[in-house]
């Protein structure tokens, strides 16, 4: 699904990856955990196509392309979906507008017709109810005036609408309730399909007993610094970081 | 006696205007107007009305009194309207409707006896600019529009001024009465048909009886190279609603001289407006909204988006008068800029004398949210997309109090055509 190899990025002349490996295979899910200021939004960033961001080294490769040749956009409409994790309100833009034409711009970049607005309103009603989303909410402005819980469930309503190959959710977990967390933690597993993949980005271990990953790393310092299954976050729970720090400081 | 130097200044000494033709205010008006017009020069940037817009190309353009010439066919904007149409500052009869709904009265000023024409136009001494005095001096024409008490005017009334040619100077007066419980929507439309540096001076005079109603939608949309002042004198008597939706689309000087004077109470006095602007166009809105009296209300709600070299300029003055308490008064203009070299300069303004109201105002300028047209690209839209979605929902505030479908419908399809954006 996604092969990153040797990555470095800098944003203002400051390496903040330096040399991340990461291979995800179709119906994997992978956490991705590590103390403050490792590289974890960057990371989310950098994959999603943000332009402050210098790539320095290293490639890429998304379902077999380039990823880091493509613009945002591009990224997007070949099925990369990065879940924000300070989701931003824009007035005056309607949530299912936006959506609406975020989908048949994505279709019209695979050569297919646009939705109907029949079937487009039948998704909304069907994948709104999957994250509990008042479908008053999904009609208003984007995000704004949201709870923060009603934001972070509206990210996952709009995966649902879009079913990316590859799903990165960026601290999705922070700043919720523990009802809100189950609510979007249920989202996610029932989108996971054997062709579909999910990087969850979290600091802390609590989403990992919602969301079960096949696998954890720990990023540390710009670089993947251990990898093991989902025991190991618990581990990390149990022990914090300091170890790690201590084992990997530079 | 003013002194030398001044008259020396004065606009009849400084421009090389062709100005014969005949005109229709009455001869005691266009007396004062002239003498006026002998000890009075353009504004200059060093007058506070005036500090971000210059007058000199208007000055220095060699205009001409045109007579009507031949213009291409203009599509209605709303089909079931009753039209009346100006070409170069002259009434069209062969394009404008001749039978009216019962109840108004409908005369162009250059039909009408001299004996009735003389009873209107003045407007009062201490309102008179420069633009006003020319405009009294030189009106070719305009039309005299009279709603009865308790009439309502079902269809719209769709004024449109059009220019051909080149260099032609246009000055027209309306003059709209309303009586009391009467109600009228109106379309002003200005377009240019061919030619370049025409300009326009516009002015509405308008009476707002008891509990009347009445709408109008200015839609601007001239040339690139057309000049337009377009002044507005509304006098609204008490229980009255007055809107004005300004919408400027194209035109490449333009000047909006709102004034409201609200002379009686429980008003309501909206005023909106949009201006879309690109290329070197310059666009400024003054509005003047004057409170006499007690518990009226007046929304005002201007936004702007400008590309290229445009410059816009908003100056929105609110004045509560003494003993004109409970006053609500909103006021607020925003402006997206959408390239290094648009600017904007805003200045909204609140003089209040009375002590028990409730009036705010508010002014933004800035860019789009970066942050925000990358969530939407990171969604699948394109950067062209996302920005447009984002500048369409910014101004679609202003044209959703438009209560004129077809006029809206006529505002998307421009904005479609002239900058490729769509509205859901």
């Amino acid at each position: 699904m996604i092969s990153i190899k040797n990555l470095h990025a800098s944003i203002d002349g400051k390496e903040i990856l330096k040399g991340l490996n990461l291979e995800v295979k179709a119906g994997e899910v992978h956490a991705i955990m590590g103390p403050n200021g490792a590289g974890k939004s960057t990371l989310a960033s950098v994959l999603a196509g943000r332009e402050e961001y210098e790539i320095t080294a290293g490639e890429v490769i998304f379902d077999g392309v380039d990823l880091l040749e493509m613009s945002t956009e591009d990224r997007a409409r070949e099925g990369l979906f990065l879940a924000f994790q300070y989701p931003i309100e824009i007035p005056g833009v309607s949530n299912i507008n936006f959506l609406r034409t975020a989908m048949n711009e994505i279709r019209a970049y695979k050569k297919e017709d646009p939705i109907s607005a029949k079937e487009f309103m039948a998704l909304v009603k069907e994948k709104s109810a999957l994250v509990e989303l008042d479908a008053k909410l999904a009609s208003r402005s984007v995000n704004e005036g949201f709870s923060g819980g009603e934001k972070k469930r509206n990210e996952i309503f709009q995966m649902a609408m879009l079913e990316p190959k590859l799903a990165i959710l960026d601290e999705t977990d922070s700043g919720l309730d523990i009802d809100a967390l189950r609510i979007v933690a249920n989202g996610v597993n029932k989108l996971k399909t054997p062709n579909n993949a999910s990087i969850v980005i979290t600091h802390y271990q609590r989403l990992l007993d919602y969301i079960v990953p096949d696998f954890v790393h720990v990023l540390y310092n710009g670089r993947i610094v251990k990898s093991g299954p989902k025991e190991l976050a618990l581990e990390l729970e149990e022990k914090g970081y300091d170890w790690i720090k201590a084992e990997f400081a530079e | 006696m003013k002194e030398q130097a001044v008259i020396e200044q004065s606009f009849a000494h400084s421009i090389d205007w062709k100005l014969d033709g005949d005109f229709v205010l009455n001869e005691a008006l266009r007396a004062n107007a002239l003498t006026y017009l002998s000890e009075n020069a353009f504004p200059t940037t060093r007058t506070e009305a005036w500090k971000y817009t210059r007058v000199t190309k208007i000055k220095n353009n060699s205009l001409h009194i045109a007579s009507a010439a031949p213009i291409a066919e203009l599509a209605p904007i709303d089909a079931a309207a009753i039209s009346l149409v100006f070409v170069n500052g002259h009434f069209d009869a062969t394009r404008s409707a001749s039978d009216f709904p019962a109840g108004m009265k409908v005369i162009p000023l250059s039909q009408m006896d001299e004996a009735e024409r003389n009873v209107l136009g003045e407007i009062d001494a201490q309102k008179t600019d420069l633009f006003s005095a020319i405009n009294t001096a030189y009106a070719t024409d305009g039309v005299y529009i009279h709603v009865s008490a308790r009439v309502q005017i079902a269809p719209t009334i769709a004024i449109t001024h059009i220019t051909t040619g080149d260099h032609v100077l246009v000055n027209l007066r309306h003059i709209i009465h309303l009586e009391k419980f009467a109600e009228l929507n109106m379309i002003q439309h200005n377009t240019t048909d061919s030619g370049e540096n025409a300009f326009s001076n516009i002015i509405n005079q308008v009476y707002v009886g008891e509990n009347a109603r009445l709408t109008i939608d200015k839609l601007q949309n001239e040339s690139e190279l057309a000049f337009h002042h377009a002044t507005e004198f509304i006098n609204q008597q008490k229980d009255s609603v007055f809107t004005i939706n300004t919408i400027t689309l194209n035109g490449g000087w333009v000047r909006n001289n709102l004034n409201c004077f609200v002379n009686g109470v429980n008003c309501e006095t909206n005023l909106n407006g949009a201006y879309v602007l690109t290329g070197n166009q310059h666009v400024d809105n003054h509005t003047v909204v004057d409170h006499m009296v007690a518990h009226c209300n007046s929304n005002e709600l201007y936004k702007g988006v400008i590309d290229g070299k445009a410059t816009a300029v908003f100056n929105g003055k609110v004045f509560v008068r003494k003993d004109a308490q409970k006053i609500n008064a909103f006021q607020s203009n925003g402006n997206v800029l959408m390239s290094l070299d648009a600017s904007v300069n805003s200045k909204p303004e609140l003089e209040i004398y009375a002590d028990d109201v409730k009036c705010s105002h508010g002014s933004t300028t800035g860019q789009l949210d970066e942050e925000a047209v990358f969530y939407l690209r990171a969604r699948g839209l394109s950067e062209a997309s996302a920005r447009q979605l984002m500048v369409g929902a910014f101004i679609n505030d202003v044209f959703e109090k438009i209560e004129n479908e077809h006029v809206v419908a006529w505002i998307h399809d421009e904005i479609s055509k002239r900058f490729n954006w769509s509205f859901e």
